[in-house]
């Protein structure tokens, strides 16, 4: 789904064409009405036109055709505005559209009882109920989203993750939820339905991404509030511009036909008003779901990409967020009298069946270090003892040798129990490497122990510079782990997390996240198992993985599809680039309004005070040509802005202030400069092309 | 020249250094500490509550500390009108003036009870002694003094956490009063006292006139009439209550009122002592005086550089007082400039200055006619009112109103790091938005709808006594004095008018009350709310860049929302005096 949707580009025809016919079914005045500024425009457009008509009749405050230009570039304010919104929902829909391909209608194999066994009878998905049990098969797409309650089955989720490898799905645990529209490869589930048709998580992302049911966002809320009122100030300042040129003529007694006419005094409205963050708003909002779901994360409102903005404590867990998911072997820590090459080679037959990362981090260090290779374990007759809860350790019988590796305690145990002691040495060594956040394993032969090898927890490369980078946006890292103190403030030392959480069970969990909480703090986190819910819930931005269960997925307010805790730092950037796109417009658009006074207060008063014409600073041609000028200056810019709205302002990771006077410069200086060439330019081209 | 500037630069470093100590001192009355007088004046003030009722630690909400504000204004405004009323049958009377107008009273209760000190009368031709000392000097009083509490209020809104409650009104009102208006201002009466500046219940003395007068008629005038009362009392809240009112009509211009330099100098330092040290105190209460140096900073800077333009233009004089033969040039026995309307005693600097400072504030007693200003020396007083009255501002209210300003500029520049708003840990969501909206909206409707309702009218078109754009000036002034409660007039407008009596009115009533409920509603608000830390990713607003961006809103709002109404007034008047 990403690569499809990263490979649009931005103007693609397939997108930009229904975007077109698309303006022109938003003009419903209903539709217009939740967006008051560009009501404003409407109600100016279908003013003028009527101004128009007028004039055609020859009864009109100004000429026909002048009007009429005006008129049609109101009419174009409002179709930029839809267009831009269009043009942000025809991204998302783009997407949905590839997901929507995975929900097309199944039939499922409904089971009476909720046993494999039990009788079937096909059905469609989208009459199967909350609590229904069916059974899929090897081939079979999954109907709906719920619940493995028996079974074992890998499960091809591309649809929906993107991700080609197919995953394991089955009961209990937290590999248990399942979604509608993946297909099981190869064995079978028996699945609970937990969704009904038209509520599934793939219904919910399909709304998200598409903006159908987007709800405005509470700092959206505020905005538009603001920007109602400026709306209304400029509504003010230029309905009572009509009684005080009535008043000025009469003082300077000329003709009542110098008043200034309505057109003039619409156009005005419609340049001072904040109409490009106006028609930009909701795109902004729209495009900041999407480059979510581009990062393959799906928000379930978007209420909680703006609460990411605004996050200032980050909960990261250790395993896979902040350390690679395996422990490496980065050292060999002899006892004494005994030989490096003797321990290695030992730590290596110990480790040569053992399939887990550590294991084979161990063969490979000794293959580095000692140019041992590895052998054969069958052809050298040796019996694998594989680790088991009970006895925690694993190793080789070869011969007559016993070799074992461990965790301390446990080797000790072994030692003993043949008569022989842990040296103090190793014993040193191994607490030496706990303290320096590293997992001991000891190595024993029999009643001798050998040495300890330095398993490590190896930090992701750049993730401590990403901390910084953080630190200095004035977000807090705090790492969560399961490891005992000493080795967690280790790893997070090396880590540049702020404070870390070691021993954490899901209960401190959720009393950290109400701690910071009640300081007023806002906390987000990630999470994928079911113990994780409450913290979820608690979280103000809870990003669960994908490959979680269903009742973190349920807790969560978004949710990772490539289940990279990583993620999360992306989708900070993400929110806050949403916020400071809507204040930089916002910005651009006041700002904006000072050379559009230029252009049209002399053009609006001079004939009654030809002295105002000194205001006149862009020299522009005619009072008719520089009206129109700011008028079309402030359609079009809403074009040119339309990428920027739907790509956000450009973000990096730096301090507050910092961070304004780079925005200020760009956003507010440069709102100031611009529209003065614009305008300047506009009215050239008017002239050259005799327009005026 | 050079005095001038150095009789500016003395004045605003008189004022920097009072900021601290007063501002310090009116935090401990408010946090009610121990502040010194509380010792002489504790007594006093427990038996205020007492005879009053009032349980002092009873705490209210925004709606309830809202209604007792509205019902005490109210009750001022019912006994002001009847004291106009019914004057003439009241003692303290000796010149048996009758009873006032009852549109010119309705007026003249609204214009004190709201701190604006509209004067649609002459003072001494229209004012009993009684009329003046229990109406009009105490309404200067408590109208300052309500100011000074929804002030408190807000910034008890920024403070709490999760409160349901904003303060006491009687306690901040009685403590407003008790321990900061009052030993003030009988510290300014005496001082002014001793410049000469009147004090008498007396009738008024005639003088024989050293040269005669002979008038139109033929008459020949030999006595002259001087108006004196109880001035010095009354002008020294006049000032520091940034009420303006004057006792005569010619106000800080009449030499009993304001007769010599120190004087004048004194009651332009009380206009703006309380509103400058007030933002002291909103640091201070708020937990971080940075916030208030801020504040103060950006409009000492807006102060500075519309003081600038003043002199600048008033200095320069016109292209017709050169060509009529004018000497223009400042010398030791001259200050040169545009000397129209002004007093040879205050000069171009003193006068600019002081009309900066009471439009800044929203004091608006006058030492010059502002109505005789170069067009662009007159934008100046004009533009400053219709800021908003956040330059420096009202007691109380212009730091509110600069708060609302804030708030503004705290969301748009919060957006811009990144990061939902925030001023002071509070997060700025979109009720405060909407009723800061309405505070930045309302003067503005106010202002220019009621100017379009006079000069669209017969009878507002005939109050204006000058053609052209000066006329439209006028009026402009009046609706945006009275709207943002100056009370300053541009002169040239006759207002004592039904038609301007009562829409004046209605403006100066919109622009106290609706912005006070709208700013208790935000301080209700604000303390309900929880705190939020701050971090590196939060706004400062407390640096240069903080007061860069709010000088840019103030002045960006009052220039987008004033700008075409200047161009039909100041501006083309400008153009044209010099020939373009």
């Amino acid at each position: 789904m990403s690569s499809i949707a990263k490979g649009k580009k931005m103007f693609d025809w397939a997108i930009v064409r229904p975007a077109i016919l698309d303006s022109f079914c938003k003009l419903s005045p209903r539709r217009q009405f939740r967006n008051p500024v560009m009501f404003v425009v409407l109600v100016g457009s279908i003013l003028t036109s009527l101004l128009f008509v007028q004039a055609l009749l020859g009864k009109g405050e100004a000429g026909p055709w002048f009007i009429l230009g005006i008129s049609f570039w109101l009419w174009f304010t409002v179709l930029f505005a839809n267009f831009a919104e269009a043009m942000a929902e025809g991204h998302g829909r783009a997407q949905a559209d590839s997901l929507r391909k995975a929900r097309k209608d199944l039939v499922a194999k409904k089971l009476s009882n909720p046993r494999r066994d039990s009788s079937l009878e096909m059905v469609l998905a989208s009459l199967l109920k909350k609590g229904d049990v069916v059974l899929v098969e090897a081939g079979d797409y999954i109907p709906i989203d719920g619940e493995v309650i028996e079974g074992v089955a890998s499960v091809d989720e591309s649809a929906v993750t993107g991700e080609s490898a197919p995953v394991i799905r089955e009961s209990g645990g937290d590999r248990s939820a399942v979604t509608g529209g993946t297909r099981v490869i190869s064995d079978w589930l028996v699945i609970r339905v937990t969704a009904e048709s038209g509520n599934t998580f793939l219904d919910r992302m399909i709304a998200m991404v598409e903006g159908a049911k987007r709800q405005k966002t509470p700092n959206e809320i505020a905005l538009t509030i603001l920007l109602a009122a400026l709306t209304i100030v400029f509504l003010v300042v230029c309905a009572t511009l009509l009684p005080f040129s009535y008043y000025s003529v009469l003082q300077a007694h000329q003709d009542q036909s110098r008043v200034v006419t309505i057109t003039v005094l619409v156009a005005l409205l419609v340049c001072l008003a904040p109409t490009t963050i106006g028609a930009l708003l909701s795109a902004i909002g729209i495009a900041g779901m999407s480059r979510l779901s581009q990062a393959n994360v799906v928000a379930m409102s978007g209420r909680a990409v703006e609460a990411a903005g605004d996050v200032d404590v980050l909960l990261l867990d250790k395993t896979g967020t902040i350390t690679l998911g395996n422990r490496q072997a980065t050292e060999f820590i002899a006892a004494d009298g005994v030989s490096m090459e003797d321990l290695a080679d030992a730590a290596q037959l110990a480790s040569l069946a053992d399939e887990t990362p550590e294991g084979r981090s161990i063969v490979v260090l000794a293959k580095q270090q000692y140019n041992l290779r590895g052998r054969d374990i069958e052809k050298l007759g040796a019996k694998f003892i594989p680790f088991s809860a009970q006895t925690r350790m694993s190793g080789v019988d070869l011969d007559n040798r016993h070799i074992r590796k461990g965790a301390v305690d446990a080797i000790e145990q072994f030692v003993k129990s043949r008569g022989g002691v842990i040296p103090d040495k190793v014993r040193l060594a191994s607490q030496n490497v706990a303290k320096n956040g590293g997992t001991p394993l000891v190595v024993a032969d029999g009643a001798k122990a050998l040495g300890v090898i330095h398993l490590k927890d190896i930090v992701k490369g750049g993730i401590k510079e990403r901390f910084g980078d953080l630190r200095r946006m004035g977000i807090k890292t705090v790492m969560i782990t399961g490891d005992n103190p000493m080795t967690a403030a280790a790893i997070a030392a090396e880590a540049g997390v702020d404070d870390f959480l070691a021993e954490a069970t899901p209960e401190a969990k959720l009393e950290l996240i109400r701690r910071y909480q009640a300081h007023g703090h806002l906390v987000a986190m990630t999470g994928d198992g079911t113990n994780d819910a409450p913290a979820l819930a608690q979280a103000d931005v809870a990003v669960a993985m994908n490959t979680g269960t269903q009742a973190a997925k349920e807790a969560g307010n978004m949710v990772d599809l490539d289940s990279n805790p990583t993620k999360l730092l992306d989708i900070v950037q993400i929110g806050k680039q949403t916020l400071m796109t809507r204040g930089a417009l916002t910005t651009f658009s006041i700002a904006n309004d000072v050379a559009k006074y230029f252009a049209i207060i002399p053009a609006a008063f001079a004939l009654t005070y030809p002295s105002l014409n000194t205001l006149n600073v862009m020299a522009l041609a005619t009072p008719n040509s520089a009206i129109l000028s700011a008028v079309i200056f402030n359609a079009i810019i809403i074009v040119f802005l339309i990428p920027l709205a739907l790509k956000g302002v450009k973000y990096r990771p730096m301090p507050a202030t910092q961070l304004l006077r780079k925005n200020l410069l760009i956003y507010g200086v440069g709102g100031l400069i611009v529209p003065f060439i614009g305008i300047k330019l506009i009215d050239m081209l008017l002239v050259v092309l005799h327009l005026v | 020249m050079t005095y001038g500037i150095i009789q500016i630069v003395l004045f605003l470093s008189v004022v920097l250094l009072l900021v601290k100590p007063l501002g310090w001192y009116m935090t401990r009355v408010y946090e009610n500490k121990p502040c010194g007088l509380d010792r002489i004046l504790g007594p006093v003030e427990r038996a205020i509550y007492r005879l009053c009722g009032v349980n002092p630690a009873n705490e209210m909400g925004w709606k309830r500390y809202t209604v007792a504000m509205l019902a005490f204004n109210a009750a001022g405004f019912i006994v002001l009108y009847a004291l106009m009323r019914l004057q003439g049958f009241l003692p303290l009377n000796p010149q048996h003036f009758p009873a006032v107008p009852s549109d010119m009273a309705f007026n003249t209760a609204v214009s004190f009870i709201t701190n604006t000190n509209w004067q649609a009368y002459g003072g001494e031709t229209t004012m009993s002694y009684l009329t003046q000392m229990l109406g009009l000097a105490v309404q200067n009083f408590v109208s300052a003094a309500s100011g000074m509490a929804v002030l408190v209020a807000l910034i008890r809104g920024f403070v709490r956490r999760n409160s349901q409650t904003i303060g006491n009104f009687w306690v901040d009102l009685t403590r407003s009063l008790l321990y900061i208006l009052i030993p003030l201002s009988l510290i300014i009466a005496i001082l002014l006292a001793s410049q000469g500046v009147v004090q008498t219940f007396k009738a008024y003395p005639t003088a024989t006139l050293v040269e005669p007068i002979t008038m139109a008629d033929g008459n020949s005038v030999t006595e002259q009439t001087i108006a004196v009362g109880p001035t010095a009392s009354q002008i020294a809240i006049k000032h520091l209550g940034t009420n303006g009112g004057g006792f005569f009509n010619a106000n800080s211009a009449h030499p009993l009122e304001n007769p010599t330099p120190l004087s004048n100098f004194l009651e332009m330092l009380a206009i703006i002592l309380i509103p400058g040290a007030l933002c002291y105190t909103f640091g201070k209460m708020a937990g971080d005086t940075k916030q208030g140096w801020a504040i103060l900073a950006s409009m000492v800077i807006i102060f500075i550089c519309l003081l600038a333009l003043c002199c600048w233009s008033e200095q320069k004089g016109t292209p017709q007082l050169i060509s009529a033969g004018a000497d223009l040039q400042a010398s030791s026995t001259q200050s040169g400039g545009n000397m129209e309307g002004k007093e040879v005693r205050f000069g171009i600097f003193n006068s600019a200055l002081f009309a900066t400072t009471t439009t800044g504030t929203s004091c608006g007693a006058v030492n010059s006619m502002h109505d005789s200003y170069t067009p662009l020396g007159g934008m100046v007083p004009m533009w400053l009112i219709q800021l908003g009255e956040v330059i420096f501002g009202g007691v109380g209210s212009g730091l509110y109103g600069m708060l609302a300003f804030a708030i503004l500029t705290v969301f748009i520049a919060g957006l811009m790091v990144g990061r939902t708003p925030e001023y002071l840990g509070k997060k700025i969501e979109s009720y405060e938005m909407k009723m800061a909206s309405l505070v930045i909206l309302l003067p503005i409707f106010l202002a220019l709808v009621g100017t379009a309702v006079a000069v669209a009218t017969k009878a507002g078109q005939a109050g204006a006594f000058n053609p052209g754009p000066h006329g439209f000036s006028e009026i402009l002034y009046g609706y945006s004095s009275a709207t943002n409660n100056n009370g300053s007039a541009f002169g040239g407008l006759s207002c004592n008018t039904p038609f301007y009596n009562y829409t004046l009115a209605i403006a100066m009533l919109g622009g106290r009350y609706l912005f006070k409920i709208l700013m208790l509603a935000i301080a209700g608000s604000l303390a309900a709310k929880k705190y939020v830390p701050a971090s590196a990713g939060t706004l400062s607003t407390s640096d240069s860049m903080f007061v860069i961006l709010l000088i840019s809103v103030v002045i960006v709002v009052g220039a987008l929302s004033f700008i075409p109404a200047l161009a039909l007034g100041p501006i083309v008047e400008h153009l044209m005096m010099i020939g373009r």
